[in-house]
């Protein structure tokens, strides 16, 4: 801002320049804002100290309103029916972690603002590579966070993490923040291998225990509340019995989003001007036999891959389990078969496998 | 003139680069300087205050925090729990005190504790926790782990990451309300210790995390009680009782419109005769507006059994406020039977102080006390501050209240001992009561009623709409005649409230003749304010209030009274002479 300041000094004196009475009553302003500049740039570096060792009440209450809690499935085993999220549009979108929480047909996904309202959500679509999801509810005037303005943040930067973590806060209760620092600026996929993930892309690695049950999808922000990061899932390394404790840069995940908001990431089938070629593509034309289609929501893991076939050829295996196809979310096995409906046999078939922690992507042309 | 200008811009331009090169060579700005300062007193003033607890048998231990200069300190009720009667405690300034336990909260999970040995113990000043917020920076200390084996505790930097959280029971009798949740580091030996704002004031008492699969260590969410609350209880804490919380009587839920509405009453709770009943809208309770069931849980959670709070509801649009008083959550029976289930959360050190650092893992360190393992005896000059009584923890500080609330009594009124024979309080030819051992009766120009003595005092609640005036004051005459000692049985029950009047008052409960009479002293002046006689429980009591306190046969005695019973006042009387009789020298 300072430098701005002076960029439109520096302009004005030289508008100026005609008249020497004008110049003589420049320079006098100019030496008297230079010592205006001085003093406020003395007083700026002591407030902004200051601030440092001051509390972040104002700030965390600014950002509040943009948190959401949410509740779906889940419930057993230790697996906590309940995570957070934020506002990412005045009309009720909302950007969260996709996770089984999410993952649920026969139960509602409930949104619980700040001030305590309650919404149905539906899932606009979801990135399981980056394991993030867009929500929306049917709500106008909303405070959110603008995706555009994410800020990057550095190893060593003060942040803060708002998440509904172990949901301690219920109905209009403010969300839990703890403070940190970001350790280091890395890789997730460094440490693929030991910790459960599929994330490769870039993280913020941070010193606080950010990452508990119920805090992914939450909202890392700089200490003045500007959004940087999406908290992630729990990550324990299986060797050492440690948790990582990380968010996903905003930048990482903003195509992906975006993505989503276009509706790209909808399955064609559940859109209205759909179109279906002469001839589908079919599993059995890839040579891909699924697992029994027992339950409402079967996800499409391969059971089988015929020899000989496209798949044998692409390397698919049986407990392959089929995320995308031609980049669309199939998060079910009759959501893969009705999408499939809409290729054409003659095209190619582009396939996201996940592999234990590994993201394989395979192009199939059918036999 | 353009060098000019330029000269200037140029010079603003530099302040900041100078400013980063001065942190780039070293140098820090003033600012910083004094917010490090400023820590750093608020910690050194802090950490003097924190005491480490052990217990005499090595089998127990935790945090604990002066709060008086004559050693009384708080600490959680689990942390005291496996450790008895009497413990040792450790300061920052490397020394070690006996000290005994003296009253628990067994439902709130805290303790009062007094060290003894000086009488200028290290205070921590009490914040107002209510202005706490989230975001604001604060500490703990403590000993987690047994870190200290100089007893110099540990201090643990963050934020508050929420406050007015509620935190259910769990499977334990510990239930966290209205507590203040931080990420500071709390872990197991932080439990009982203190949490300090930034400026180095109490704001609570360190006491539960969040754990789950990472084990019993600290995952950035630690809870504290929070000190508002146990300024609530304090008083009652001095007891030397087990002092319980206290339930509405009603349970609320919110309805489809988000309104907090009543889900169920009993009708024998004082909220039901206070009006309350099915389905009435909460508007506030305690002065805090409710607009959620566990807002409802955080202010019912602050408040001793006992005490009367303010309540607001909506019926049909009407706003009705009334003065609730709150009924106890454990029958005294249930109560001492779940003290023995408790379950001990803290882990069990055993670790003598000055052996030097050891790994916090160690489990074969020997305690303070203890170090051949042989069981702790209570040393002999400790005994007289112990004082066994079932319902109490330390019976020795409940006589200790009740002799000094009588003595206090004493200095501001006089002495009735001496008193025996009958009272008599009269205005002119309205009315007289006469009050006696064997007679006590209210004579007007048109009636006499009188005590009959061959009956339950429960049963004689004359005159009809006063809940018991006549047996009332018959039974403040007992006190003031036979004292606490011989009344019947007296105990202190603690500070509460009394409705119509500032502040608190100390609260002595006496039982006698099947009913039980609360009797409210002036912290202030040591005056008897008010008497309030509960015929038997579930029933309004009949009120008394005292004022106008004047010299009668060189004591002082209340020339006006309010009766109140209920809802209504029944009666305002003042009275025009009073005489003490005394069989062998009648007053005037």
């Amino acid at each position: 801002m300072i430098r701005e300041r002076i960029y439109a000094i520096r302009s004005r004196s030289v508008c100026d320049s005609n008249s020497a009475v004008v110049v003589n009553w420049q320079i006098a302003r100019m030496r008297s804002l230079s010592l205006i500049l001085l003093c406020a740039t003395l007083i700026g570096s002591q407030y902004n100290t200051l601030r440092a060792a001051q509390s972040f009440a104002t700030t965390i209450n600014s950002v509040q309103p943009k948190m959401v809690k949410i509740y779906g499935a889940g419930g057993i085993r230790g697996l906590e029916a309940y995570q957070s999220g934020f506002l990412i549009s005045p009309v009720g979108h909302i950007l969260t972690t996709w996770s089984y929480v999410l993952d649920t047909d026969t139960e509602t996904v409930t949104i619980v603002l700040d001030d305590g309202r309650r919404f149905d959500a539906k899932l606009l679509g979801a990135d399981p590579r980056i394991e993030i999801a867009v929500l929306k509810i049917d709500a106008t005037e909303l405070p959110f966070f603008d995706l555009d303005s994410a800020v990057d943040l550095s190893a060593g930067s003060r942040v803060l993490a708002f998440s509904n973590v172990f949901a301690v806060a219920a109905g209009n209760e403010p969300v839990s923040v703890l403070h940190g620092s970001v350790a280091a600026n890395t890789n997730l996929a460094a440490r693929r291998g030991a910790y459960a993930t599929t994330y490769r892309g870039a993280a913020y690695i941070l010193d606080a225990m950010t990452n508990n049950p119920g805090a992914a999808g939450g909202a890392l922000t700089d200490r003045r509340g500007q959004l940087a990061g999406l908290l992630g899932k729990e990550l324990r390394n299986s060797l050492d019995n440690t948790w990582l404790n990380y968010a996903l840069p905003i930048p990482e995940i903003k195509a992906s989003v975006d993505e989503i908001l276009a509706g790209n990431a909808r399955p064609i089938s559940s859109a209205p001007d759909r179109r279906r070629p002469i001839e589908s593509i079919t599993l059995a034309s890839l040579g891909i036999v699924l697992v029994p289609d027992v339950v409402s929501k079967t996800p499409p893991y391969i059971d089988r891959v015929r020899p000989g076939t496209p798949a044998a050829e692409a390397d698919l295996r049986p407990d392959d389990l089929i995320l995308f196809a031609n980049d669309r979310l199939v998060n079910s096995s009759k959501i893969l078969r009705e999408e499939l409906i809409y290729i054409d046999r003659i095209d190619e078939v582009r396939l996201v496998v996940q592999r234990m922690q590994q993201l394989i992507e395979v192009s199939l042309f059918a036999e | 003139m353009n060098k000019v200008v330029h000269k200037f811009a140029i010079i603003a331009f530099l302040i900041p680069t100078f400013a980063m090169a001065n942190l780039a060579s070293g140098q820090v700005a003033e600012a910083v300087r004094q917010a490090e300062q400023q820590r750093i007193d608020a910690v050194a003033k802090a950490v003097k205050s924190a005491v480490a607890i052990f217990s005499a048998d090595g089998n127990g231990g935790g945090s604990g925090v002066v709060i008086s200069p004559d050693g009384y300190a708080l600490t959680n009720f689990h942390v005291v729990q496996p450790v008895g009667d009497y413990m040792q405690c450790g300061m920052a300034d490397g020394r070690l005190y006996d000290a005994v336990l003296v009253s628990i909260d067994p439902t709130g999970d805290v303790a009062l504790i007094k060290l003894v040995g000086r009488e200028d113990f290290p205070v921590a000043e009490m914040a107002d926790s209510d202005e706490v917020q989230a975001g604001d920076w604060c500490f703990a200390v403590g000993n987690p782990f047994l870190l200290a084996s100089n007893f110099e505790p540990t201090v643990t930097y963050g934020i508050v990451s929420g406050v007015h959280r509620y935190q259910e029971p769990a499977g334990t009798i510990l239930e966290y309300t209205d507590c203040i949740q931080t990420d500071a580091a709390i872990n197991p030996g932080n439990s009982g210790g203190p949490l300090f704002n930034a400026a180095g004031q109490l704001i609570g008492v360190n006491g539960r995390g969040s754990f789950e699969k990472r084990g019993r260590v600290n995952v950035g969410l630690g809870y504290a009680i929070s000190i508002n609350q146990i300024k609530h209880f304090l008083g009652y804490l001095h007891s030397g009782r087990i002092v319980d919380h206290a339930t509405l009587g009603a349970t609320v839920d919110d309805d489809e419109e988000g309104r907090v509405v009543v889900s169920n009453i009993l009708e024998s709770s004082d909220a039901y005769r206070r009006g309350l009943r099915y389905s009435d809208e909460l508007v506030s309770f305690g002065g805090r507006t409710i607009d959620s069931p566990n807002a409802f849980k955080n202010v019912l959670g602050i408040y001793p059994k006992g005490w009367r709070v303010p309540l607001s509801f909506l019926r049909d649009g009407v706003r009705h406020d009334v003065h609730v008083r709150l009924a106890g959550v454990h029958a005294v029976e249930e109560l001492l039977a779940k003290i023995q289930e408790a379950p001990v959360e803290e882990q069990k050190p055993k670790r003598r102080p000055g052996d030097g650092e050891q790994p916090s893992d160690d489990q074969e360190e020997k305690s303070p006390a203890n170090p051949h393992g042989e069981p702790a005896k209570v040393p002999e000059e400790l005994q007289q501050y112990i004082k066994h009584r079932s319902g109490f923890a330390n019976y020795f500080f409940n006589e200790l209240h009740r002799t000094r609330v009588w003595n206090e009594f004493h200095d501001a009124t006089g002495d009735f001992a001496a008193s025996r024979a009958d009272w008599t309080l009269a205005k002119g030819a309205d009315f007289a009561i006469t009050l006696g051992d064997e007679k006590s009766a209210i004579k007007t120009a048109t009636a006499t009623i009188a005590l009959d003595r061959g009956k339950d005092l429960s049963e004689q609640l004359e005159p009809q709409g006063s809940g018991g005036m006549l047996a009332t004051l018959h039974l403040w005459r007992r006190l003031l005649v036979e004292g606490p000692a011989a009344f019947g049985d007296v105990v202190y029950l603690g500070q509460a409230p009394l409705v119509g009047h500032d502040g608190l008052h100390d609260v002595l409960l006496g039982t006698y003749d099947v009913v039980e009479t609360h009797f409210y002293f002036d912290l202030t002046s040591g005056e008897l304010r008010a008497i309030e006689m509960t015929p038997e429980p579930g029933t309004d009591p009949c009120e008394i209030h005292l004022t106008d306190y004047r010299e009668v046969a060189g004591a002082k005695l209340p020339h006006r009274m309010l009766i109140r019973h209920g809802d209504s006042i029944f009666l305002e009387i003042e009275i025009d002479s009073i005489q003490l009789s005394k069989p062998d020298k009648p007053e005037a």
